[in-house]
């Protein structure tokens, strides 16, 4: 049965009910949202309709610009220590038999799936002072007591990194698993050591993947609201957490959807450039 | 050799970077008396046991695997006709709404959170739990979706036009032919969203946060007033649920090819 044009109405028919969900629970609160970035504030309240731009003329500040800048330079390194750790392991686990890269599967997938609560726990636990590795730095003669390492910038960037490199690592796995092996094989014969390989050979090949990815992660990265909350001090707020705190807690919605419409534009224009980059990809 | 033993290294090194929270956690989950210390003293699973029998945490756990099964077989409802269309009909226009699928999951997750919460604040319905159903379903219906047009693009279409040439109409085919050949696609996009409504947090706590607690919220609002045992234990405990969620569709389904389809490089 090939595929067909859809004719008549009945042929549209399955595609009514996902269309109308879709369009009544995304699209519309979607609108909703950017109209409620015009509003004014209410007290005690969530909003009044109006039309003001004083949401967004609040950009304008010191302090939103340095949250901004914060989180841009937040994702952007957690992008690049993950793609870096993510690289040579999904390059090694592409290598590896096809049972033990379910099983490693397994275990990122879980990982990825696990709730930024959860994450932020963990790591608050492994970096408190009874129970984390302040305790093991002590015994071995590193640290003089046992002492916690949070909050701090060292353990919100280390929390975002665990949070970030399942997905890395998924990013990059389908590309590393079609790069020709022979690529390796003939740089290894004509001398080069494994690394000068690596380095000179699976990166340039795969340099459209890596941006692509680097990409992604960053704003998956941007995305990251809770970690810098649980793990770091107010300083360490990103552009997420700044949504979160003025939408939940100091209730003004209509500033809190200006910031969140700012985001979408980020993360639409960056995924756009991915869509870019995949697009000359397939033309090369 | 000292290349394999390099790279066995680095796996390792990976591996226990991925592990050493969680195994703290769980170290730290056993412990006897109502303290955060690592290694643990004593062993007690006292812990594990109160998930189930202290009131609240019982009533969030309820709360989120009611919230987790309903939003998964609702975006699993969504997802199958949708995919089921692009699979049938040529239609270059209704590729908008595998974009509006995809939507939620790529952009940050607040922006969804906020969303709904300016949706169901505006119509009224701010705090009823089936609110939180439709929402994550929305949220996650990428997930089903994905997976479900794999199911589909794998169908040996010869097979479906043995059965049109028969004379089967489109239902008859789809009941006898499709659906049991994409059965697995299903049941892998149900996990998957599943795995994560049960492990979400800013979607539910922005749109039931203050009437219903399910326990991503449960435990961030346990660890604002401090630390209690039964997090660590909650914690390892959907550990456990998400491997065994995805072992079960890995066993079932084939998940290198999955991760293929996750990134949309495989179509």
């Amino acid at each position: 049965m090939r595929r067909e044009p859809a004719r008549t109405f009945s042929d549209l028919l399955p595609l009514l009910f996902p269309a109308a969900v879709l369009v009544v629970f995304f699209v519309i609160p979607f609108g909703i949202m950017v109209a409620v970035s015009f509003f004014r504030r209410q007290q005690g309240g969530f909003y009044t309709v109006d039309f003001v731009v004083a949401n967004y003329e609040r950009f304008l500040t010191p302090f939103f610009g340095s949250v901004l800048g914060f989180s841009l330079f937040l994702a952007m390194a957690v992008a690049v220590c993950c793609v870096v750790v993510a690289l040579p392991f999904t390059s090694f686990l592409s290598g590896c038999s096809r049972r033990v890269q379910v099983v490693w599967l397994v275990g990122i997938l879980a990982i990825l799936s696990l709730s930024e609560v959860i994450i932020g726990f963990a790591w608050s636990t492994l970096f408190s002072r009874t129970a984390g590795i302040g305790n093991l730095l002590a015994a071995l003669g590193l640290m003089e007591a046992p002492k916690a390492l949070l909050p701090g910038f060292g353990a919100v960037l280390t929390g975002m990194i665990y949070q970030a490199l399942p997905f890395t690592i998924l990013l990059l796995y389908p590309s590393l698993m079609r790069l020709d092996p022979s690529l390796l094989e003939a740089a290894r014969t004509l001398g080069a050591s494994p690394l000068r390989g690596f380095v000179s050979v699976v990166v340039p090949a795969l340099r459209h993947t890596i941006a692509a990815t680097l990409i992604m992660v960053f704003v998956f990265a941007l995305g990251s609201y809770l970690l810098p909350q649980i793990l770091g001090r107010p300083q360490h707020w990103t552009l997420s957490v700044l949504i979160t705190d003025q939408a939940i807690y100091q209730s003004n919605m209509p500033f809190a959807a200006a910031m969140a419409v700012f985001l979408v534009l980020i993360s639409l224009a960056l995924v756009g450039l991915v869509l870019l980059v995949g697009g000359r990809r397939e033309a090369a | 050799m000292t290349v394999t033993w390099l790279r066995r290294c680095y796996m390792a090194l990976v591996a226990f970077f991925l592990a050493a929270p969680l195994a703290v956690v769980a170290g730290v989950s056993v412990n006897e008396k109502k303290t955060l210390l690592f290694p643990p003293r004593g062993f007690s699973l006292e812990w594990y046991t109160a998930i189930f029998t202290e009131p609240e945490w019982r009533g969030a756990l309820i709360a989120s695997l009611g919230l987790a099964a309903l939003s998964a077989a609702l975006a699993v409802i969504v997802a199958l006709p949708l995919s089921w269309f692009f699979w049938r009909r040529v239609a270059p226009w209704a590729r908008v709404f595998q974009v509006l699928g995809v939507a939620p999951f790529m952009l940050p997750p607040v922006i969804t959170a906020l969303g709904f919460l300016s949706f169901w604040a505006t119509g009224g319905f701010y705090g009823a739990p089936w609110t939180a159903v439709i929402s994550h379903a929305i949220f996650f219906v990428t997930l089903p979706l994905v997976t479900i047009s794999l199911g589909f693009s794998s169908i040996d279409r010869s097979l479906v036009e043995a059965a049109a040439t028969m004379g089967a109409d489109d239902r008859t085919v789809f009941r006898t032919v499709v659906a049991p050949l994409i059965a697995p696609y299903m049941v892998s996009g149900f996990a998957f969203a599943f795995v994560l409504s049960l492990n979400e947090y800013i979607v539910a706590y922005m749109t039931v946060g203050f009437t219903m607690e399910t326990l991503p919220v449960k435990i961030f609002n346990a660890l604002r007033y401090g630390y209690t045992p039964t997090m660590a234990s909650v914690s390892i405990f959907f550990v456990a649920i998400a491997v065994l969620a995805v072992g079960l569709v890995a066993r079932y389904g084939d998940l290198p090819k999955l991760m293929g389809a996750w990134t949309g490089e495989e179509r």
